[in-house]
């Protein structure tokens, strides 16, 4: 199995019907970080019928070390989290490059240990980013009991080519009858994030993130949405910071897990303040 | 040129060690400059609305990147077979062929045929292998004019830089820098920057220089087993003036340019030309097979092909990194690079820049100034994404960090392996690794972490010289799950 | 051992155990094959051709060398160069040629570099086919026409039978298996020289002709 990191298009995927249960794999960011996101994916699936696991051994993918070149340590936290899974559930991930670290990097990280590597790709397979899962396995049909509004989108990288679920994310917004999807320039580009890039290549990251929500905002969209705990940070704590440097009180740029905007246009109560 | 990505004074002199640390700085410059910044967003643009207006059939371009990667591997999986069998054929076809490991052999074999023929002057037609050899250099050392005749090579040439793309040369330059450039330094010209008259100054200028030069140096795109057969790709006729007019005609290549069959070129140059500049094919095609016969009335006399490694065969011993070697030179990483965007090419301070010279590079010049290079990447994935022969860019870029950071090993795959290992940055991976390893450690970590999250520090390097402090939540996820239930 | 034995050594070395399979070209090119008529692959070859800005006319074998007398007036040649010993270089005859010198090649090019730099106008070739998917001519230079008439002078004009037209460059290289043997240059043209490397913006001739003028026979009666 390799990762389609270099196709063009979505990967042919053939999804199960709808389940009794998932496993919640919230990922490190979201656990320590923006929990509200993934309590408010927890709340829709659970509004969904679907019964919700939160392994509570689980920690991290290991993608921030196997990116910044330490497979081994990469492999020594991977390793830690295949027995979370248990029962044939699918596991459903609010962040698509750690769907894409478990979908495409576990069973390539233990390359030289089949038994491991048969239990990752074994996982590999039922493991779904979130947006993907609602769209192609619950064909989540929101009622939108907001008012009308616009928002832009940004899509991760990691999402829109290793998980190619770039499609999604639009098809969610446009089931949302009173919100509009703004297009931003560049749509496509990077936000500059990268997890160890944002700290090491300061310049370049600041460069690409200020392009980003200057696109971003260029829409007039009232807010971003996003299904990627990383982008999400960089971008709203980005444009915080230009509100901070002008004086702004209001945010000129909020932002929200994907998660938590369905949560509240749909009438549920989102689990925190924070956008 | 007032961009401060040109090193001052130093672009003419071979490639000096470029420190990590001058990397940083040249890349600092470069991000920093509005000018470069604006240049380069618009030529980006413009490049990749023009090779996606070339694939407009999805199901064409997968199946031809497909085919394309095909024959890549399939090439390099009988390289030294292929590589023995072109020079057999280029042999019998009457093509002198030259092996050389090193920059510096392939200079000493193309200066040994200048000085035997007496040559004053050598025209070249682009060729990203002779400035990785640094060939002009050599030769002006040895008394013997190198000039590009590429347009922007030779743009490039007068302002005594070097190329900041591998297919658009002088793609920093405005055209009023070059109308300056032009005025100052070729005797009789006024200022103008109208870019027609621009070129047919360029084109009367080198004309001169094709009738009068000795030697044509070009690269090779392709160079095919079956026929001996070395074909380029131009747009300008400089090239073909280049392999056509001069007494003899010397082609440098690196090793991994090799395919079988005449036949497996045609794709790869449909992708190729479709994936550089968006064009659905070059004006010229030129496939070169041997010197001028007897009963021919042009042509050179002489013809050589020089056969560079220069790392190439590093790369090539393992099985991931050898797919480096796969490239066919279209740029289309760069092009599609929002690094590359945000920098430009003259920051990386190699002779390829952008996603592909991230990968080439450390194979040529070793890891210790080349370490840095992998690390400057979102891992994004557009290049990957569009290149033509499916080089997993990102991978190798991972890979490549690895490379550099890990222990040296008594029996290095690369050279400078281990050359940005850190005792700090292993060590707190290792820390990591140990906390996240053990979900009782995580549990009680995140939980301190959280319940200690005043003391976040407000400043968390270079994350907030641009953007506000990352603060742990008051609850974990884990805490709220639990509490709700 | 030499840099060339070492590395071979190299190679061999790290080698896969086996050659991949070999690519097949014909599961991307079958598909895509079009079955149309010499007419209609005349018809794309002239559109592509036309789109990188070379001048393109249909005539008929009788009727060429009058319009390629006429485009010379038109286009102020003083001087065509081209090779006297092929079938269309012999029938190109200076009672048409009012106003045009017609220049046979002869010689060696060092014997004519100055005239050919300098002063000729135009240089005549034949084709040896083209290819319709990306508009190319095909040219395989020869003793009788060396490689220079279409590259030197500032206006290439060539003949073209339409009925030489491939679809693609593939088919090009298989139905004539290209591989057995080449000519020592071949070329595939596509419109006169250009560059775009001053900031992107397109410039005709950089190097080589400033004009390519192809002249279409063949093209099933369909004149103008």
């Amino acid at each position: 199995m390799s990762s389609p990191t270099t196709g063009a298009g979505q990967p042919a995927r053939s999804y199960p019907p709808r389940p009794a249960a998932v496993y919640f794999y919230a990922t490190c960011l979201v656990d320590l970080f923006v929990p509200e996101a993934g309590m408010d994916a927890i709340t829709l699936l659970e509004r969904e019928g679907i019964r919700v696991i939160f392994p509570d051994n689980q920690t991290c993918c290991g993608q921030p070390a196997f990116t910044s070149g330490f497979p081994a340590e990469a492999r020594e936290v991977a390793a830690s989290q295949l027995d979370l899974f248990a029962e044939d559930y699918p596991i459903v991930v609010p962040s698509g490059s750690c769907a894409g670290m478990i979908r495409w990097h576990w069973e390539k990280i233990f390359a030289d240990d089949p038994v491991r590597a048969a239990r990752a790709a074994a996982i590999a397979e039922r493991t779904f980013e979130f947006a993907e899962f609602l769209v192609h396995v619950l064909d989540f049909r929101p009622r939108d009991a907001g008012a009308p509004t616009t928002v832009a989108l940004h899509t991760s990288c990691s999402a829109r080519r290793e998980m190619g679920t770039l499609l999604v994310g639009r098809e969610l917004l446009a089931r949302l009858g009173n919100v509009k999807l703004a297009i931003h320039d560049h749509e496509s580009e990077c936000c500059g994030f990268g997890g160890s890039f944002s700290l090491k290549h300061p310049d370049i990251s600041t460069a690409m993130v200020s392009d980003k929500v200057a696109s971003l905002k260029a829409t007039g969209a009232s807010q971003v949405v996003t299904a990627d705990c990383g982008c999400m940070l960089n971008i709203t704590k980005r444009a915080a910071k230009e509100d901070q440097d002008a004086g702004r009180a209001a945010p000129s740029l909020p932002g929200e897990h994907l998660a938590t905007f369905l949560l509240r246009r749909t009438g549920g109560q989102a689990s925190g303040e924070q956008r | 040129m007032s961009a401060p990505t040109t090193q001052p004074g130093g672009e003419t002199r071979p490639l000096a060690f470029v420190s990590a640390q001058a990397l940083r700085e040249r890349m600092h410059a470069a991000v920093n400059d509005p000018h470069l910044r604006t240049s380069f967003r618009g030529a980006m643009d413009f490049l990749m609305a023009k090779r996606a207006a070339q694939f407009p059939d999805e199901s064409e371009l997968t199946s031809l990147r497909e085919l394309s990667e095909g024959i890549r591997q399939y090439s390099l999986s009988k390289l030294p077979d292929l590589l023995e069998q072109l020079e057999t054929n280029l042999t019998r076809n009457g093509v002198h062929v030259h092996w050389a490991e090193t920059p510096d052999e392939a200079n000493a074999i193309m200066l040994g045929i200048a000085r035997r023929h007496a040559a004053k002057l050598i025209v070249k037609g682009k060729s990203m292998v002779s400035e990785e050899i640094e060939f002009n250099h050599a030769m002006e050392a040895a008394g013997i004019g190198a000039l590009e005749s590429d347009m922007g090579e030779y743009i490039v040439q007068l302002a005594g830089e070097k190329p900041s793309h591998i297919i658009m040369p002088a793609i920093h330059q405005t055209k009023q820098q070059i109308a300056r450039l032009f005025a100052d330094h070729i005797p009789g010209v006024d200022y103008t920057d109208n870019v027609d008259a621009l070129i047919q100054i360029g084109r009367r200028v080198l004309r001169e220089k094709f009738e009068e030069a000795e030697i044509g140096l070009s690269g090779v795109n392709f160079a095919v087993a079956e026929s001996g057969t070395l074909c380029l790709v131009e747009n300008e006729g400089n090239g073909r003036m280049c392999t056509t007019v001069p007494k003899v005609h010397i082609a440098v290549t690196g090793i991994e340019k090799v395919v079988e069959k005449l036949e497996h070129v045609a794709p790869l140059f449909s992708i190729l030309t479709r994936s550089a500049t968006g064009q659905a094919v070059s004006t010229y095609f030129n496939m070169i097979s041997g010197p001028r016969k007897p009963d021919e009335k042009d042509g050179p006399e002489e013809v050589h092909l020089v056969l560079l490694d220069n790392g190439r065969s590093q790369a090539y011993a393992d099985e991931q990194l050898r797919k480096t070697l796969q490239c066919i030179r279209c740029g289309a990483c760069m092009n599609h690079c929002p690094v590359y965007t945000r920098i430009g090419g003259h920051a990386y301070g190699t002779t390829y820049p952008g996603p592909i010279g991230k990968i080439v590079s450390p194979h040529m010049m070793g890891l210790e100034q080349t370490h840095l290079l992998p690390t400057v990447s979102t891992l994004c994935g557009a290049c990957g994404e569009v290149c033509p022969v499916k080089i997993p860019i990102p991978e190798l870029l991972i890979r490549l960090r690895g490379e550099a950071q890990s222990k040296p090993h008594a029996l290095p795959a690369m050279v400078g392996q281990g050359a940005g290992y850190d005792r700090l940055t292993t060590f707190v991976w290792r820390m990591w690794a140990r906390v996240y390893g053990r979900p009782g450690s995580y549990r009680a970590f995140s939980w301190l972490a959280s319940r200690f999250r005043m003391f976040a520090p407000s400043q968390q390097a270079g994350w907030t010289a641009a953007r506000t402090p990352l603060t742990p939540a008051p609850r974990r996820l884990r805490d709220m799950v639990r509490n709700r239930r | 051992m030499s840099p060339r034995d070492r590395i071979l050594a190299k190679l061999r070395a790290a080698r896969p155990a086996e050659a991949l399979p070999a690519p097949s070209l014909d599961a991307h090119y079958d598909p895509r094959a079009r079955g149309e008529s010499t007419s209609a692959r005349a018809a794309r070859f002239r559109a592509g051709i036309e789109s990188f800005h070379a001048e393109v006319h249909l005539t008929t074998d009788a009727e060429w060398p009058a319009l390629l007398a006429r485009l010379c007036v038109d286009k102020a040649v003083g001087t065509l160069m081209f090779g006297a010993d092929t079938p269309s270089g012999r029938r190109l005859d200076s009672a048409i040629f009012a106003g045009t010198a017609l220049r046979p090649w002869a010689g060696q090019i060092e014997d004519l570099k100055a005239d050919l730099f300098h002063r000729v106008g135009a240089g005549f070739t034949e084709t040896r086919g083209a290819v319709a998917e990306t508009g190319s001519l095909i040219l395989w230079p020869s003793d009788a026409e060396p490689r220079t008439l279409s590259l030197v002078p500032p206006v290439h004009f060539a003949l073209l039978d339409a009925r030489t037209i491939h679809p693609t460059f593939f088919d090009a290289i298989r139905a004539e298996n290209w591989g057995a043997g080449m000519p020592t240059n071949a070329l595939l043209i596509s419109g006169p020289s250009k560059t775009a490397d001053i900031q992107q913006t397109l410039a005709y001739g950089a190097h080589g002709p400033k004009e390519l003028v192809v002249l279409v026979i063949n093209a099933e009666g369909e004149t103008q």
